[in-house]
Parts: structure tokens; C-alpha cells; sequence
């Protein structure tokens, strides 16, 4: 019987850079900032790290293929690199790689660093690309907002909803994002909002308006991992630990049988359940302190609530709007403003939640600190309602 | 056993282009322009054009038979948009056809239809003849306003039919009225071509016809003679004796005149209210002259195809954005955006291994669990079964469905933004993320009712191919 990943490894060092329209760094420019915090915040040498992780989600179009472009901008000293790609999944993709390896004893100490690069585009929003040989040839050309929109629009069939009901619960979810984002140096977009200025701007993807839109972000985010006991051998104290990683992925039942209807995001119902399961946490909505979700889209955000058992189903525009989300409510979600506002960089966002997740356990959150965080949720969704890949980490003091 | 014509059918694009706009826009330039502003013409959506019209055309056809299997499909245009890949292989497999079939496309002169016609009825095959066209013409032009977008279908054999062959003749004349060398046409002086062409040419055929077959010119209940002149069909029917009653009108403030589609087109709106014993004549000018002899027999009422030409005729959409018709027709050179670049190749093997898919429509059905899906995959999609190799092939051509989700994407590349797709749960199972095509604003949400259609999904201006697919198209609103 497997016995999961609890409280085997846990996180030496974290470092993450500045998120935004970084139209001066590089990709190796801002896999070097988020590599010397992390490096510092770690208090080892490069040269002690045995294996890495490498996780880039639109790799050709900007830092290039394989393992090589991060192996090259940090120097890593010909050690075991691994490029991963799993769309939005990708930088916790990155973290499950060195956290296995850590708990495998294949090697002590390894990084796992997601990084992006989307501004060079000439254009906003995310890529418009190829998606391969046969999904071209039959597939909408669907941007990720028209994506997302369909979850909104099965949401609302399902639960029988009035459009602005459900408009004004994503209003609040950008809403909230905005306000958090405020309190974030490092965050892309720093400025608050009102519900009526997210209800009234233009459609992107009907019915997702320009603030249900997260940040497209340039940006970078490490962790070096290693078992506890070297992390005490290193003198470390108030260790986070790794609690739960799981990742569920579409097999084609969503998109080609009547089984789901659109409503809901299956992986992440599964991959909540088995990352409880992981964890030994019985009654989330409880045991949880703080969560960062994959709120891609302001939908996106809502929807999920209610996947990973937080919100009841069906009642997640209620939760949204009684503020059960904010920065004061039960259970804040995005404190560090989300991918809504802390920004996107597809590659390095699951390790920007965990990096999250770790300053505010160990009480390093400047002017966002929570009162008392014990356990951190973060979970990622790369790809499109009808298919994709759902991963969830879950930290906590060892 | 009389041979003769077994079914009909026709399309017309929703779109109509109010002419008066056309005409404001060019009235700086050409002021006579202004005598044509009334009345509308037909134009493609974005993506339709003469393949896209033909599978319409002749799946309107088809859906009057309880089961017909062409063994010769002709298909006649001037406006095919491949000159090499047999367009006619590309409409047959769209309509699911058996693969042992003669499909033949027959081009290159205003008689493409008429001459493929007669061929098949005076062969001994049951056969199809679909005609398509997708005109352009200059902006500006009096051409632009005269001419519409539009296809029709007929099928021919022996039995039981609807309206008898009666007989044919053909003329071949190098009367030189127009040409296309180029990308557009180049004619000569309208009064001229009719004085020394129609009114010479059509008479000389039609007389010879009518003579083989023991018919009298007043005897004629229909009088087809496509053309955008609108004075020469009486003049030529007054030099035949021809009761100017029996012209059949070209609808070129309707519809507009289609090309080498207009025969059949005419055709099939005459079959829709044509009396038994009535004869038709049906001819076509071009390069000489096709005139064909029909007697309508007693079954001629109860042929219904699915819309037919009166259907296509109210099935209409106003237009009324000129720079969207020059836009559609590639007369402007507009600025598509960045997103628009991206590469649209199509890999013709990859292609080759999912033509079933993406021009037929089939999915399948799994022989263990009956579970119906699209597309069809190795393993059955059905969770509680997934068997390897367990579907057998399954239409989805003529389904409806229902949307279940939805949206309006403005952030996407599309051609005529925004981008409206969205997730159809087909009756009878089986469920697809697809393009939505014809949406009004307003008028989709989930619940609507959905008929699939074949259209064109992109181009690849690069390499001069265009891809195909089925999209949804709203038939009835939540």
C-alpha cells in the first residue's frame, strides 16, 4: 500500500521573481532572480543541489526546447536536469519531480524552477498557437478565455442561474484579487477595482469580461527541496513539508461523453480527493487555512471552490459574494492576489503558490500575513474545461 | 423506360447583401450604379463557398429519396476553389457517398451544368449533377450587383421520375461575350451580345430542339434562359413565340444571378410548381448554347426536398455591411492581426488518416456498450467500458443536438469575429466541441437546438488550401 508523500521532504528555499511585463529580462534573466533568492533563502551552494526540474508550459516559443536553457542560465554543475511541460500544471509538475526524487533517496537536495516568458509576443493575452496535427483539423480555434467560458456558461445552465447574478460573483472574485494585489510587491497588477468596473467592461469571451481575465505575465519561481533531517542537519527551523501532490488528468470522458455536462471540473474533484486522502485531512473547509487557486479565470476560481469541497455545489456564487474568500473571510483565497493579479507565467505559477504558501507559514508575508496559517492548498488547471491536467500541493508545519 | 429527372435541391447562402449599400459606396465613381440600388443579392458567409454550397445543394436532394445512390456525381463550377484535387471527390465524400462512384467536376463556361446534365440523361447511370458558385467580381462593377452566391442539385435515372427527359441538343460557338483569364471577368458591350449572341445562338438550338421532339415554342410552361441581361429573355422568347408568361425569372434582385449554378438553380425552383404534362425548357448560353426538353409526368408533386429553392429563398439574413461582402471576397487587403498569423497548415497524411472524421462527419458506436461518439478513438470513450476496436462507423451528418455550453470569443483569430463555438450533445449520443456557424447575437444559450453543416474551417493563404469541417448552426433558440 502506497503511503504517500506526507511530511518526507520539505522545503529548503523558495525564491520568486517579480511578476509582470518584464519587457527588459530575459528568460534566463528571470530564472537567475527567482534562483538567487531561493539560493540565499536556502543558505547552500549551487553546487550542492544533485538534481533539478525544469518547467517551461509554451517552451518553443520562447526559452527553448530541453533541460538546457535553465542548466545554462543557472550553471548547474552538469547535474540531472528534467524538462517538464504540463500546461498550467507545469511548475507544480516541476515540484513533483524533485520532491519524488527527494523521497525516492535518489539524491538529497534538488530544485524544481518553473519559468515564462509570454510578452514577447507583439500582442495581449496568451499565444495564439498550433495544437498539433489532428486537433487542428477539427478543433475550435478557441482562445483560453472562450475555453473558460464554457465552464461559465454550464455552470449556470446547471444550476439554473441568471446571468448577472453569476456576473457579479465573478465580478467579486477580481474584486478581491485586485484588492490582495495591492499588498504585493512582486505582483504583476497593483491597483484595486470596483464590482461595477468588472461588471462593465467588455466582453473578452462572453460571459468573460477583461477583469475575469488574469494577468499574462512574465515571471520565474524555485524551490530547493531536501528530506527533514538534513534541513535540520542545516540548522533550519519552522520547517514547511510537503503534505499532498496529486495530479489528475482528462482521459477524453469529459470532452466525448454525455457523462459530465460542463458544469464542473472533474480532475479537480478527483485530485482533491486523493490529495485529502494524502494528506489526512478529513474536512477541508476546517482543516485548510489558505488556499491559491487556479483562477485563470474569475469562473474558473468560483467553480473550483466548490470542486475541491470548500464551497457547497451549487452555492458558489453565495460563498463568493458573503466574502467567505477575501482577505478576512474564513478561508482567503489568492492572499497574494492570484494569478488574477500576482500574474501568469504559465511555467512558474504552481511554484508561485507554494512560494506563497511558505512565506505566509513561516509568518514572512510582510502586509498580507495571515493570523496563524497552518495548512496551504494550491492547485493548478492547464489546459480547457473538457480537457485538462489538475495538480494539487498541499504545505504545512512539519 | 423513360429516363429523366428523379430529384432536386438547392441552397442559397443565409447572408443578403443589400444592394443599395453597394451602390452608395460606389456612387462617387459610377453614378449609373445607383439604377441597381434596389433589391438584394446572396453572398458566402466566410466560410462557405462552391464545395461548401454543393454539399448543401445536394444533401437538400438527397433528403427527398428514401435512398438513392448516384453512380455518377458531376459537379459544375467556374468558381472551384482547387484546380488540382477533384473538387467533386471532396463533395462526395462530404455526402458520405460509396467510394464507387464517377465523379467528375466539368468547368470553364456558363454551360458546365446543362452540358454534365445532358450527358447523364443521355448515358444509362443514375446520377447527381450539383452546381456551385461562388462569383466575384470586380468592385464597383455592375457584376457585383448582378450576381449571387448559390447551388443547386438534380438527380437523373430511369422509372419512376418527375419530370421526363423529352430530348437535347448542344451548340458549340466560340462567341467570345466574356471571358476569365485572369482573376475576374473581362466582357464585351452588353447590346452586342445580345443582338449577336443570345438572340441568335439560343433561338439556333432551341429550334433545332424543338423540331426533334415535335414541340411548339407556344407549348413551353417554362422558359429558363439564365442571364443577368434582364431584357433578353422576352426578346429571345418573343423571337422563339414563346409566351413571355413561361420565362422563369433570374431573381438578380432576389438572389442574384449564378453563374454556372443559375440553370440548375432555376430548374429546381420550376420542378417546386411545375403541373403534371407541363414542358420545361431549360437552357444555358456560353461559348453556344445547351437546351434541354422536360415534361413534367403526374409524380412531379411528390418530390420534397428538404428545403428546396422556396426554403433557401425565406431561410435570409439582411446584409448590410458592404466592407464585410469585400472583406468575405477577398477584395480588400485587410489587416487580419498578429493572431491571424499563425501557421495554418494543413499535413495532408495526418489529413488523409482522419478524412472520415473531418469531411464525412462519422464517429462511431461501440459494438459492447452501444455508446455513441465522435471522434472515434482506439479505446471507446465510455468509462465503465473502453474497448479496444469496438466501434463501428457512425454519421453524424444529418444529427441535431443540443448546446450545452458555449461562447463568443473575441480574443481568438476568426474571420468574422467573434469566434462562437461550443460543446453540442447530439441526439442519439455522442458529444463535440465545435464551431458554431450563422449565429445571430442573442440567440444561442444553453438549450439551443443545433443542425450540422460542412463549411470551411481556415485558410492557409500561405499554400493555397483551405480546411473543411462541420460546424453547428442554430436551428431553434432556448
Amino acid at each position: 500500500m502506497a503511503q504517500g508523500i506526507k511530511d518526507k521532504v520539505v522545503i529548503l528555499g523558495m525564491g520568486c521573481s517579480k511578476f509582470g511585463e518584464r519587457w527588459d529580462a530575459s528568460p534566463s534573466d528571470l530564472m537567475v532572480e527567482a534562483f538567487e533568492e531561493c539560493l540565499g533563502d536556502a543558505g547552500i551552494e549551487r553546487g550542492e543541489i544533485e538534481a533539478a526540474w525544469f518547467g517551461a508550459g509554451i517552451d518553443a516559443f520562447h526559452v527553448g526546447a530541453s533541460a538546457m536553457p535553465m542548466a545554462i542560465a543557472l550553471r548547474l554543475n552538469y547535474i540531472p536536469v528534467t524538462k517538464v511541460e504540463n500546461m498550467c500544471a507545469t511548475g507544480t509538475e516541476a515540484f513533483r519531480g524533485a520532491v519524488y526524487a527527494v523521497a525516492s533517496g535518489a539524491c538529497d537536495i534538488a530544485l524544481a524552477l518553473g519559468v515564462e516568458k509570454l510578452k514577447d509576443t507583439g500582442y495581449g493575452g496568451l499565444p495564439q498557437r498550433s495544437r498539433g496535427v489532428e486537433n487542428d483539423m477539427y478543433w475550435p480555434n478557441l482562445s483560453a478565455p472562450g475555453a473558460f467560458a464554457q465552464l461559465a456558461t454550464g455552470y449556470r445552465a446547471r444550476h439554473r442561474l441568471n446571468k448577472q447574478d453569476l456576473k457579479r460573483a465573478m465580478a467579486h472574485v477580481s474584486v478581491k484579487s485586485h484588492a490582495n494585489g495591492v499588498k504585493n510587491p512582486k505582483a504583476h497588477l497593483r491597483r484595486e477595482i470596483t464590482e461595477q468596473q468588472a461588471i462593465d467592461a467588455p466582453y473578452i469571451a462572453e460571459p468573460i469580461g477583461l477583469f475575469d481575465c488574469c494577468g499574462v505575465s512574465d515571471g520565474s519561481a524555485c524551490a530547493i527541496v531536501t528530506t527533514p533531517e538534513i534541513a535540520r542537519s542545516l540548522g533550519k527551523q519552522n520547517l514547511v513539508s510537503v503534505k499532498a501532490l496529486q495530479l489528475a488528468v482528462s482521459n477524453g470522458t469529459e470532452s466525448g461523453h454525455e457523462s459530465w455536462d460542463g458544469s464542473y471540473l472533474k480532475t479537480t474533484r478527483i485530485a482533491a480527493r486523493r490529495a485529502y486522502d494524502e494528506a489526512g485531512v478529513r474536512k477541508p473547509a476546517q482543516e485548510i487555512s489558505m488556499t491559491e487557486v487556479h483562477d485563470c479565470f474569475s469562473i474558473t476560481e468560483l467553480v473550483t471552490m466548490e470542486d475541491l469541497q470548500l464551497a457547497e455545489e451549487g452555492k458558489g456564487v453565495t460563498a463568493v459574494l458573503d466574502g467567505e474568500f477575501d482577505a478576512e473571510g474564513k478561508l482567503p483565497c489568492q492572499i497574494d492576489g492570484g494569478l488574477k493579479c500576482f500574474g501568469h507565467p504559465i511555467g512558474a505559477s504552481g511554484l508561485r503558490m507554494i512560494y506563497e504558501n511558505y512565506l505566509q507559514l513561516q509568518g514572512r508575508a510582510g502586509p498580507r500575513q495571515l493570523a496563524d496559517p497552518k495548512l496551504g492548498l494550491n492547485h493548478n488547471l492547464g489546459g480547457f474545461p473538457h480537457q485538462n491536467i489538475c495538480s494539487i500541493s498541499m504545505i504545512g508545519h512539519l | 423506360m423513360s429516363r429523366g429527372i428523379t430529384g432536386f435541391g438547392a441552397y442559397i447562402p443565409q447572408a443578403r447583401l443589400q444592394r443599395a449599400v453597394i451602390a452608395e459606396a460606389h456612387a462617387w465613381f459610377d453614378a449609373s450604379l445607383k439604377s441597381l440600388g434596389r433589391g438584394q443579392r446572396s453572398m458566402c458567409n466566410w466560410d462557405e463557398d462552391t464545395i461548401t454550397m454543393g454539399v448543401e445543394a445536394a444533401a437538400d436532394c438527397l433528403a427527398g429519396f428514401d435512398s438513392f445512390a448516384p453512380e455518377s456525381l458531376y459537379f459544375a463550377s467556374t468558381t472551384f476553389p482547387f484546380l488540382d484535387r477533384q473538387n467533386s471527390v471532396v463533395l462526395a465524400e462530404a455526402l458520405d457517398l460509396p467510394r464507387q462512384i464517377l465523379a467528375m467536376d466539368v468547368s470553364a463556361s456558363q454551360r458546365a451544368a446543362t452540358s454534365a446534365l445532358l450527358a447523364l440523361l443521355q448515358g444509362e447511370r443514375a446520377g447527381m449533377v450539383v452546381a456551385s458558385e461562388h462569383r466575384r467580381a470586380k468592385a464597383g462593377s455592375r457584376a457585383e450587383m448582378l450576381w449571387g452566391d448559390a447551388a443547386a442539385a438534380v438527380a437523373t435515372g430511369g422509372g419512376p421520375v418527375l419530370a421526363e427527359f423529352v430530348g437535347g441538343e448542344s451548340l458549340a460557338t466560340d462567341f467570345v461575350d466574356h471571358y476569365r483569364g485572369g482573376e475576374f471577368d473581362y466582357d464585351w458591350e452588353e447590346r452586342w451580345i445580345r443582338d449577336e449572341g443570345y438572340l441568335k445562338i439560343v433561338p439556333e438550338a432551341v429550334n433545332r430542339l424543338l423540331e426533334k421532339c415535335g414541340a411548339g415554342a407556344e407549348d413551353i410552361a417554362h422558359f429558363i434562359l439564365p442571364t443577368d441581361q434582364a431584357r433578353t429573355p422576352p426578346a429571345v422568347a418573343k423571337r422563339l413565340g414563346i409566351d413571355p408568361g413561361a420565362i422563369v425569372d433570374n431573381q438578380a434582385a432576389t438572389v442574384g444571378v449564378a453563374g454556372a449554378a443559375q440553370p440548375l438553380l432555376l430548374l429546381a425552383k420550376t420542378l417546386e410548381s411545375a403541373n403534371p404534362g407541363d414542358l420545361i425548357l431549360l437552357t444555358a448560353f456560353g461559348q453556344g448554347c445547351d437546351a434541354l426538353l422536360f415534361r413534367a409526368t403526374e409524380a412531379i408533386g411528390g418530390f420534397k426536398p428538404a428545403a428546396g429553392v422556396s426554403g433557401a429563398l425565406a431561410a435570409s439574413r439582411e446584409e448590410t455591411s458592404y466592407a464585410r461582402f469585400l472583406a468575405f471576397n477577398d477584395l480588400v487587403e485587410r489587416d487580419i492581426g498578429k493572431r491571424g498569423e499563425t501557421d495554418k497548415q494543413t499535413y495532408l497524411s495526418g489529413y488523409n488518416r482522419r478524412r472520415d472524421l473531418v469531411t464525412s462527419f462519422v464517429g462511431g458506436k461501440c459494438r459492447i456498450c452501444g455508446t455513441v461518439q465522435i471522434p472515434r478513438e482506439k479505446y471507446c470513450v465510455n468509462p465503465e467500458c473502453n474497448a479496444l476496436d469496438s466501434q463501428d462507423s457512425y454519421s453524424f451528418a444529418e444529427k441535431q443536438g443540443t448546446v450545452l455550453t458555449w461562447t463568443a470569443d473575441r480574443l481568438t483569430f476568426d474571420w468574422s469575429p467573434p469566434a462562437y463555438f461550443g460543446m453540442v450533445q447530439f441526439d442519439g449520443g455522442g458529444k463535440l466541441m465545435m464551431d458554431f456557424t450563422e449565429v445571430r447575437e442573442g440567440t444561442i444559450d444553453s438549450g439551443s437546438r443545433i443542425s450540422v453543416h460542412f463549411r470551411v474551417r481556415q485558410f492557409d493563404q500561405q499554400r493555397g488550401f483551405r480546411k473543411y469541417f462541420w460546424k453547428a448552426r442554430i436551428i431553434e433558440t432556448t
